[in-house]
């Protein structure tokens, strides 16, 4: 969580400089210090360090560890009926590998240079051969990142397979845990490519070498001594088939917890469990051979841009069979409108734009000219933000009663819903206006230079506003979450009536590997909700079948 | 509540909670290395001039790293064999059996570790030889990619025998309170070594030969 909000901060100063270019900021520019922002003013190198830090943060150190680190080993061994993970051992480990990666990439803000400049991707060889220290803590920092989410997903895995509850057979699992399951195979087998593509950057920038430099590289008027034979477009491989996979990490954990909001709110079982299953299956396989769709404008040939392009729109069809089941599950439903509920509902049309958008930047023919932009930009965003972070928030408000044995206020809850909604809306649409018109991303000055932008820059100054709000909708996030620890609504053991078994266990489990009191058997699918002739709305799945048969 | 299947059977998967962690690690192993040999696949067709591989590197030295690592894997399965049958006999209580057994352990394991130790020195001498030639990483693209792929193994090796240097010395205790359990992870360090085995398997003709 706060390494979400470094990066968010990160991104302010970014929106800043979009909308007001060589103006200095208010009050806080001070604080960057003068190599970063002479007279307050971001300087362009400083800028650089924003874009590409922005990004590493909220993908690697926010959104994957909060929905799979933390979500998911909160949450799998509960739903399942496991006693604790499978290696606890190996889980602490990978968590401090975690905070040491992350400290290793906050540190490099302050060695000579700066931090990493060279966008999220680190392409080469800009990356290759940026001076300073930066770049190569960016890369000590990725590998030790690697090694946590590794042994993380190695846990998971061990987890789901050998821990289940008596009676917790495979299509009796949750579908979040489903979803953690794949996401984790996704973990395990696409990692290791850009754990090889920054050894081989390193040993780069280190040893000398040149994978990733081409003969004949001239850098600021002179030929760069190196060996040379290297392959730019290696590392754009080696980082896309890790890259790829890695969206579907951001979103199966997404989806999971949706669906199980949706399935707890709208009373009834999900619609079409089975087919969801098969869905993130062939989601997950599919994963793994996209990945040349990053890469359309590297000239890398028709007869693969064309492949690329059709396993692309392949995997758009699961994506859209897990989106349709969870509205699907929606009707005919007497839905409960409570916050988590709210964030639920305003991820399945959110995503729904983020993923259509994604469309024609999957054919090759319209990824050329949005190839790049502020579309792109706009795109992801959407998936991500307003997406993934609402299920994240969702997530929050519906287990927090879980975690802490309190319910968070509504009302704050529904204030930071709605304004959070409208300003990421407010962010996130225009981009699509200024990449349409053709303006490019990571510009220092917003495209200030371009004539061809000159029409939509004025959208800049709402979005900036937007960020701003969205950041002051925050606050009342991180006031609900600290007073309802303390002071909220005391809930019982169930408060939302659900049926999975993280339910069944004690609000306070016992230490060591305790989650349940009791030995815990299943005996029922998983969203066993308003069964006809059943006496209670809802059987949880430890609920034997002779007690629930009367 | 004790976490269940760290050392016995799951019966309907059939394994336990090690025995299917150390082949997720090793499925991800393959794709690190997998991603390296790509590499080199895609360097090697790509470069105008390639070095004639067997004459830059010497051939004989890495044969006879391939035989000890080989046999040093033998001798893996020997340790584990020496201890897996009579771990019943030692929960009983047999003292006699237990000794015996981890005698003959701590024999075919001090093997490994001896043959893993043979490895490294060879590839020391083979790494200093290139240096003195002047032939370093930064040198061509083949032997940048020699010594990260050969070095990443060797660091495999390290820790191999790291893991196998416990297992012989302090680990060892184990097998007179958990007997069971102090196979699985004799054999569980095996597989892992195995796998270290085959990846030098590959490394050797893609390297040395082809």
């Amino acid at each position: 969580m706060f390494f979400l909000l470094v990066g968010f901060l990160l991104v302010l100063l970014i929106r800043w400089q979009h909308a007001y270019s060589g103006q200095p900021i208010p009050v806080f520019g001070g604080w960057l210090g003068e190599a970063n922002a002479p007279g307050g003013v971001i300087s362009p190198e400083f800028y650089n360090q924003l874009g590409a830090m922005h990004g590493t943060i909220m993908v690697f150190l926010g959104v994957v560890p909060l929905a799979f680190g933390a979500f998911g080993n909160y949450l799998v061994p509960l739903q399942i009926g496991a006693p604790d993970m499978a290696f606890p051992r190996l889980n602490a480990a990978s968590y401090w590998l975690y905070l040491a990666g992350g400290l290793v990439m906050l540190a490099s803000f302050f060695v000579p240079g700066g931090a990493a400049n060279n966008g999220w991707t680190s392409y080469a060889p800009l990356s290759d051969i940026a001076p300073g220290h930066g770049q190569t803590m960016w890369l000590g920092g990725m590998l030790l990142l690697i090694f946590s989410s590794l042994l993380g997903a190695m846990n998971f895995i061990a987890t789901v397979v050998q821990l289940r509850a008596p009676g917790m057979t495979w299509f009796r699992l949750p579908f979040f845990v489903w979803a953690q399951f794949i996401t984790a195979f996704l973990l395990l087998l696409a990692f290791p490519a850009l754990q090889a593509a920054a050894m081989l950057q390193a040993m780069d920038r280190l040893a000398g070498t040149s994978f990733f430099l081409p003969s004949g590289l001239v850098v600021t008027g002179r030929p760069l001594e190196v060996a040379g034979d290297g392959n730019a477009l290696l590392w754009q491989h080696l980082f896309w088939f890790l890259g790829h996979p890695e969206v579907y990490v951001l979103i199966l954990p997404a989806m999971g917890i949706v669906a199980e909001i949706v399935a707890n709110n709208t009373r009834k079982p999900l619609w079409g469990y089975r087919l969801m299953v098969y869905s993130i299956f062939v989601l997950g396989f599919l994963s793994f051979i996209v990945w040349a769709h990053h890469m359309f404008l590297t000239g890398m040939g028709t007869a693969i841009s064309a492949f690329f392009q059709a396993t692309t729109m392949i995997i758009s069809i699961p994506s859209v069979i897990v989106l349709s089941s969870l509205i699907l599950s929606l009707y005919g439903g007497s839905i409960r409108f409570n916050t988590p509920m709210l964030f639920a509902l305003a991820f399945m049309p959110m995503f729904g734009i983020g993923g259509l958008t994604g469309l024609p930047l999957g054919l090759a023919a319209t990824d050329i000219p949005l190839h790049d932009t502020n579309y792109v930009v706009g795109h992801f965003h959407y998936l991500v933000a307003p997406g993934t972070i609402f299920a994240l928030f969702a997530g929050i408000y519906y287990w927090f009663p879980k975690v802490t044995g309190r319910m968070m206020n509504e009302t704050l809850g529904r204030i930071h819903f709605a304004g959070s909604l409208i300003s990421m809306n407010v962010i996130f649409l225009p981009m699509f206006i200024q990449g349409l018109a053709g303006v490019n991303r990571r510009l220092w000055d917003g495209g200030a230079l371009y004539s061809h932008a000159q029409d939509t820059l004025s959208l800049n100054v709402p979005m900036l506003y937007a960020a701003g709000a969205l950041g002051f909708f925050q606050l009342f996030f991180i006031v609900n979450l600290f007073v309802s620890m303390r002071s909220g609504r005391v809930a019982n053991t169930n408060p939302w009536e659900a049926t999975t078994l993280e339910w069944a266990a004690t609000s306070t489990p016992p230490r060591a590997h305790g989650n349940f009191d009791q030995p815990v058997r299943v005996f029922r699918d998983p969203y066993d909700y308003s069964v006809p002739g059943a006496t209670a709305g809802f059987l949880p799945q430890n609920a034997e079948y002779a007690r629930s048969a009367e | 509540m004790e976490i269940p299947y760290t050392s016995e059977i799951r019966p309907d998967t059939g394994l336990t909670n090690p025995k299917l962690g150390i082949w997720l690690f090793l499925a991800s192993e393959v794709m690190l290395f997998g991603s390296l040999f790509s590499s080199y696949v895609l360097l090697r067709t790509g470069a105008p001039t390639w070095p004639v591989q067997h004459e830059v590197l010497s051939v004989p030295l890495a044969a006879l790293n391939t035989v000890v690592l080989i046999a040093s894997s033998v001798t893996m399965v020997l340790a584990w064999a020496a201890l897996a049958p009579h771990a019943a006999a030692v929960r009983a209580g047999d003292r006699q059996a237990a000794e015996a057994a981890l005698k003959r352990y701590r024999l075919y394991m001090g093997l490994t570790l001896l043959g893993g130790a043979i490895f490294l020195v060879v590839k020391t001498i083979e790494y200093g030889d290139k240096f003195s030639h002047a032939l370093y990483p930064a040198t061509n693209n083949f032997l940048a990619l020699y010594f990260t792929m050969t070095g990443l193994h060797a660091l495999h090796v390290i820790a191999g025998m790291i893991v196998n240097g416990y297992l012989w010395g302090p680990g060892a205790r184990m097998w007179h309170s958990e007997p069971q359990r102090f196979a699985n992870r004799i054999e569980v360090a095996g597989i892992y070594w195995h796998f270290v085995d085959v990846v030098w398997i590959f490394l050797f003709p893609v390297l040395y030969l082809l």
